[in-house]
Order: structure tokens, then sequence, then C-alpha cells
């Protein structure tokens, strides 16, 4: 490993790409020829460094750890200059974050325990090495040389490690399966088809951290008797497609992968297959069909893919999270592992924050925290500080938690008798402006477009709840609406196939569990208390407020609004297409939704 | 998306060059749409008949395939393909007045593509930039933070 005194990790998430990133280290690399300094400095890429929502560009400076942000191009010459030549801190565009020290950045918010997380921002993704010179293919190596593939399945199992795709499945116990069952051929597969709306851990993981995902899968395949693995990567996923071919070369490169992985004799070889744009992939045996070159449609359990896999061979899934932890499991041992989380749910697991709340991004967490903690001390509360109306948790097909649901402790147990599921982590926080009938039918509108067709609940079921909702957003619900929808849920839920049909009614089925007076106020008032459903509200001028500045009339898309200069403004009901424009540009607020 | 329009003999032989990269098992015929789909900005029904007989496989089976993944289109596109991001993490953050924007913007209605092929308006699933929503993408460029206002400047800048 070549020396540098200094390395500048710079960014290449796809926000900071879109900013200009590359042009970036371009521009970094030049300076440093010009200055002499490209034996001595080295310019790394990394995955998401500091606030994407900030202007400009981000890099960090180690050994110092030193956060510079909001840079321009133009900046470049100057702190090449100060920092690396004349070597001091150019507090000038320290703008925002104060200096930064190693620990903080590796433990960035309260109650945040990173194991899957911990290299991300901290090594290059593209360069072994890197991963290497931190414990990294330590755990394959005790493995080969002095576990046997049973003594990994006990660790595994032993540390109580659960399927973090959501449906929480012991990991060792699969590979048990697996282990013991008949094949000429065995596949390790990893879930990269991170589809959830709202999850966004495993790209990082695979951006950010792609060796750890590839050690933990070869050590599977050695635990299961494999010897060929795919990762299954959604297409939307560009950056880590790539970031995990180059790591996959590298790895085969340093004899990690191919024949004779370090001598043991154990040969494991992985490939990295792309996805096209299909939610239900997701779903294991949808994923396997895709690989094999067919539409991606689940087919029923049993025979499971631990019997009848890709290819009909015996196959073993885990999803890119799962993986991420086993080298450490290995490491720091079983008892470690289990000593983290709540109950039956051991270790920590990844939440991808969003919607209203401050801090969104993704966090890691033991298991048993609550959500309240979660949302006010790692989220920050609710933006502007407004009220917190809901949390949506695991996807598209998890449940929409109320307030009264803050204090409840994460885990998969507590979270599926909430009527919500853990699923890949995504966690969308609502405040009080959401309405909840609009967002149970923004989510059926989701799993209904995603349905795969082939089992007739999902289909059908699915598109006569949305049909339901959309008519109760538009004003024109009626009174045993209400039973109808309690009634597909529970056969939707009951009679489909895959875990997207069964799982699909559970944001209307915890809406009326927590919403009902919203769903009523719908129906029976013909009123939306949270005005967003366009049919249900109606824009007016309030007299005294309107100072006549004919700034909504200039904008309105439809000339619905007419009145003289310096003369109260009327908005005609019927030609408004309730667009919102006038109530967002007013700048007397004299603009009111009713 | 399609740099020029490419017909007959000429997809016959970008088909049969794909074929040989990949070789011809089933396991790769979603890759090689990928590439076909990425030349032509659509798999023409050329590129599936061509397909059907070099990987010894029945065009109905290409055809379903290609019409299952959304990434995947059978019709022709226009010359940018814009993408905007429906889920749930965008659309909290105001990704539906922006929506609502674009379309008035282009007068097109999702799916659908511009009289003078210069746009063609889609839906994508989740990019995982939720961070940063609302998200689109046009052609290869990602814009996160959009806003309503943002939307005219954004489109100006593709010819």
């Amino acid at each position: 490993m070549a020396y540098f005194r200094s390395h500048v990790l710079v960014s290449v998430d796809p926000v900071c790409v879109e900013k200009g990133a590359y042009e970036l280290i371009e521009t970094l690399q030049d300076e440093l020829v010009k200055q002499g300094l490209v034996e001595e400095v080295q310019v790394l890429e990394t995955s998401r460094i500091g606030d994407p929502e900030t202007e400009g560009l981000d890099l960090m400076v180690y050994p110092e750890a030193v956060h510079y942000t909001k840079l321009t191009l133009d900046d470049v010459p100057f702190l090449v200059e100060e920092q690396f030549l004349k070597g001091r801190i150019a507090e000038q565009y320290i703008r925002e974050t104060k200096r930064v020290v190693d620990e903080e950045l590796s433990a960035p918010k309260t109650k945040e325990v990173r194991i899957v997380l911990k290299n991300i921002g901290e090594i290059d993704p593209l360069n072994i090495e890197d991963y290497i010179a931190r414990d990294g293919y330590m755990a394959l190596g005790k493995v080969l040389t002095e576990m046997t593939p049973e003594e990994t399945i006990q660790e595994v199992l032993d540390s109580g490690l659960r399927g973090r795709g959501g449906a929480g499945f012991p990991t060792g116990l699969k590979w048990r399966f697996i282990s013991n069952a008949e094949g000429e051929q065995k596949y390790m597969i990893c879930n990269a088809d991170e589809g959830d709306p709202g999850a966004f851990a495993n790209r990082r993981v695979l951006e950010g951290d792609p060796h750890s995902v590839i050690e933990g899968m070869i050590i599977g395949a050695y635990a299961a008797g494999a010897s060929q693995g795919y990762i299954y990567c959604r297409a939307e996923y560009p950056i880590a497609v790539r970031t995990m071919k180059t790591a996959i070369e590298q790895a085969r490169n340093f004899g990690l992968l191919g024949d004779d992985i370090l001598g043991s004799g154990f040969s494991f070889d992985l490939e990295v297959r792309m996805g096209a744009g299909a939610f239900v992939c997701g779903e294991e045996t949808a994923l396997m069909a895709s690989i094999e070159g067919q539409r991606g449609e689940p087919r029923p359990r049993p025979p499971f893919p631990a019997q009848k896999g890709l290819w009909q061979q015996p196959s073993n899934i885990n999803n890119v999270e799962t993986y991420s932890n086993i080298p450490q499991i290995i490491l720091k041992g079983a008892e470690w592992f289990a000593s983290l989380g709540y109950k039956k749910s051991t270790g920590t697991k990844t939440f991808s924050m969003a919607g209203d709340v401050k801090n969104t991004g993704l966090i890691e967490v033991p298991f048993g925290i609550t959500l309240r903690e979660i949302i006010y001390d790692v989220g920050g509360g609710i933006k502007e500080d407004k009220k917190f109306k809901a949390v949506q948790t695991g996807g598209p097909m998890g449940g929409c938690l109320p307030e009264s649901h803050l204090d409840l402790h994460m885990d998969y147990e507590a979270l599926a008798e909430a009527g919500s599921i853990l699923g890949s982590g995504g966690l969308v926080v609502m405040d009080e402006d959401t309405c909840m009938v609009d967002i149970a039918r923004f989510f059926m509108d989701f799993t209904q477009d995603e349905s795969c067709g082939k089992c007739t609940p999902c289909r059908i079921g699915t598109r006569r709840i949305l049909e339901i909702l959309t008519r109760i957003c538009e004003g024109k619900g009626k009174p045993d609406d209400i039973d109808t929808l309690r009634y597909l849920c529970e056969q939707i839920n009951e009679n489909s196939l895959c875990g997207l049909g069964k799982g699909a009614p559970n944001p209307v089925k915890s809406t009326l569990e927590h919403f009902l007076d919203e769903y009523e106020a719908h129906i029976y008032e013909k009123r939306c208390p949270a005005k967003v459903c366009k049919s249900l509200i109606r824009f007016e001028i309030i007299d005294g407020l309107c100072t006549g500045c004919t700034l909504c009339a200039r904008n309105c898309p439809v000339d619905a609004i007419s009145g003289e200069r310096r003369q109260t403004h009327v908005i005609d009901p019927d030609i408004c297409i309730k667009c919102g424009i006038c109530e967002q540009l007013c700048p007397y607020d004299a603009i009111e939704i009713k | 998306m399609a740099t020029e329009v490419k017909e007959g003999q000429d997809i016959r032989n970008m088909v049969r060059t794909l074929v040989q990269n990949h070789g011809d098992e089933k396991a790769e015929l979603i890759p090689i749409l990928h590439e076909i789909n990425r030349e032509l900005g659509y798999i023409s029904d050329e590129a599936i008949k061509e397909l059907s007989k070099r990987m010894n496989l029945p065009s109905s089976h290409i055809y379903s395939v290609a019409t299952f993944y959304r990434m995947l289109s059978t019709e022709p596109r226009g010359r940018h393909v814009i993408q905007f991001c429906e889920s749930a993490p965008c659309h909290v953050a105001g990704g539906r007045l922006v929506w609502q924007k674009l379309q008035r913007e282009l007068g097109l209605a999702k799916g659908e593509t511009s009289q003078d092929d210069k746009w063609t308006l889609l839906t994508t699933s989740c990019l995982g930039l939720c961070g940063v929503g609302p998200v689109m993408v046009i052609d290869n460029d990602i814009y996160g933070n959009v806003t309503p206002e943002q939307v005219p400047g954004i489109l100006k800048n593709y010819e």
C-alpha cells in the first residue's frame, strides 16, 4: 500500500455526482499535480458525507478529519494551497460544519450503533485494501482456517441474526436448511432489489462498503456448500451495480473469490445480475425467476428455495444487510451480537428516514429503541416543528402508526402486533398536514401497479380497494365503503400468493384502525380534515387581508381569479383547479383553504 | 437515450453481436434486453425477432419478459426520457405539486410521448434518493429537491 500523508474523501453518491463531484475530483487532481503533491495526497471516492441538501460540494480531509462544505470548483486552488501545501486548515471553507473529529464521524448521532454502516464514508469503496485495512476479510480467514461449515452455521444461529429483508427468519436456520439439502450445485444469492419506496440502506451499503456483502456471502457459501453466487441488484441503482462489479473483480484478483480461496480448497464465485424495474422481484421466488431470464413472477412455496431454488437447485437468499452483518458476528462472536438488541431481535437495524422529519437519511440503531427516540432524538423531530401525525414503517406493505404507538419498542414482533412490519426499515414520517386517506390511496396505487397479476386476490383486490379509496378522496364515498374495505383487506391478506399481496392491505387496515375519523369525515361530511383532497376543498380570498396586489391573478394558470388592482380579489370556484399556486404565492396569507 | 435511428440490418447485427458477447443462455436475456433498450431507446419487433432466432427462444417469451419490466419498453420513446419518482417519500415532500407542474409544462400525461418526439414522461419507482425528494431523472441526470418553480429551468437544459 502506497503511503500518503493525507487522504481526501469526496462524496460520489448520486446527488453529489449531480452537483459535480467528478469535476471536483478532476480539479483537485489537477491542482495537486500543479503543486507537486500527487505523491503525498490521495483523493478517494466515498459515499455520502455531509448534508446533501446544502449547496455545493463536500469533502473530508484525513488524518485531520476536517469537513469542508459548500465548495465550488473555484475554491479548490486556495484550499489545496492552504490545506496541503501550507498544512493549515482553511477555516473559511468550513462554512457550516465545525471541525469534526474522527469519533464523532463514526458515531454521528446519539443512540446509534454501527455494525453494518461502520465503514460507510470511512473507506474508499473502490479500493479493497481500504476494507482489508479495517479488519476486512479477517472473518473469512478465520472461518476457512479455524471453523467447519457446521460451526459457522452454529455461530450465526447463536447470534440470533434474523433476515433483514423484513421477514425476520433466523439466518442460521436458513443456512442449515440449504446445508442439509441434496443437490449437485448450490447457490448463494444476495437480494439487493431494494424496491421499497423510502428504503435506501442497502444502496448505501452496496455503494459504500461492497466488500462486507461479498465477505458475508463467501462465508455463507462456505457454510452452505455453495460454489456459485449471484447479487441481484435493481437497475435503479446503477452506481451500486458498478461498485459491486468492481469490488468482485478486486476480490477475485486477491484470491478471495474463485478457485481455492486462501488456499483452503474451497471455491466460490460471484456475479452481479441487474433487475429491470419490477418491484415484485424483491420477493425471493420472483427474484430467482428473473435471474433465470423469465418474467419475475412469484411461485407458491413449498418447495422452498433451500430445496428447489434457482434452476431447481438448493439456493439460499439473504438480504444485503444480513450478509453485511456476518463478518462482524464471526469476528466478535455470537455472544457480542446477541448482547445487542431486544427480546428475540438481536443486533442492530438500519432505518431510512424520510418525509417530514428534520434529519432525513440513514441511521443504524439497536433493536428495542422506541419510535419516539428514533424520530425525536435521532431524527431531530418534525420539520418546522409541526405536529407529528403518523409514521409509516416497513415500506408500502407496512402500516401507519399514530402518536399513541410512539413508545413502541422496535422489533419484528412488536411491529407485527401493532399492525405494521419492520420490512426493509423504511420510515416515512408524516406531519399534521397529511391526509391519511390520501396516503392509504397512494400506497394502494403503488401496490396495485406493482402487483404482478398472477394471483387473483392481489390483482383484482388491490384494484377494488384503490377504486374505493379514490372515490372517497373525491368526495363520493358511500356509507358501506368502510365495511367493504375491511372485508377486502382481510381477503387479500389471507389469499394472496406472496408477501406483496399479503402485505398490500396493511396501509389501509392500519389507517382504518387509527384514523377512522378521517375516513368518516370524507365519507359522511364530505370534508378532508387535512385539507389535501382536492375535491373536498376550496380556495377563498379573505376580504380584510387581500391588498389587491394582483400577484395571484397574474399567476393563476386557469385565470380563475379576478379583481381590480387594490381591490379584494375573488376566486371563481367553477374555474379553479385547486393547484394551490395562489396560496403559496400570496405575501399576505390572504388565501384560505376551506 | 437513442442516439440515432437504426433499422433492419443494423439492428440484426447489433443483436447478433450482443448474443455473441453474452452467450445464448436464457439467463442472459434480461441483460441483453437492457442493452438493446439502451441502444435503440426501446425494444423493437425487429430486435425481438432476431433475438428469438439467435437465442432459440420463442418471440412470445421475449415479448412477455420485455413487457413485464418497467425499465424495458416495447414502444419508441422520445429523445429525452423524464422519470419522475412517484414514491411516498417524494410524495410527502411535495412531489405532487412538481408532478402537476411537469405535466402542465410538457402538456403530457404519464406514459405519453410528445408529438415532436422530444419528451417521454414516465414515473419511476423509488430511486433510493429519498433524503433529497422530490427526485426526477432526465436521461441520466438526477435532480433532487425539485420545486415546481425549478421545472421550466431544468427542462430548458435539453435540446
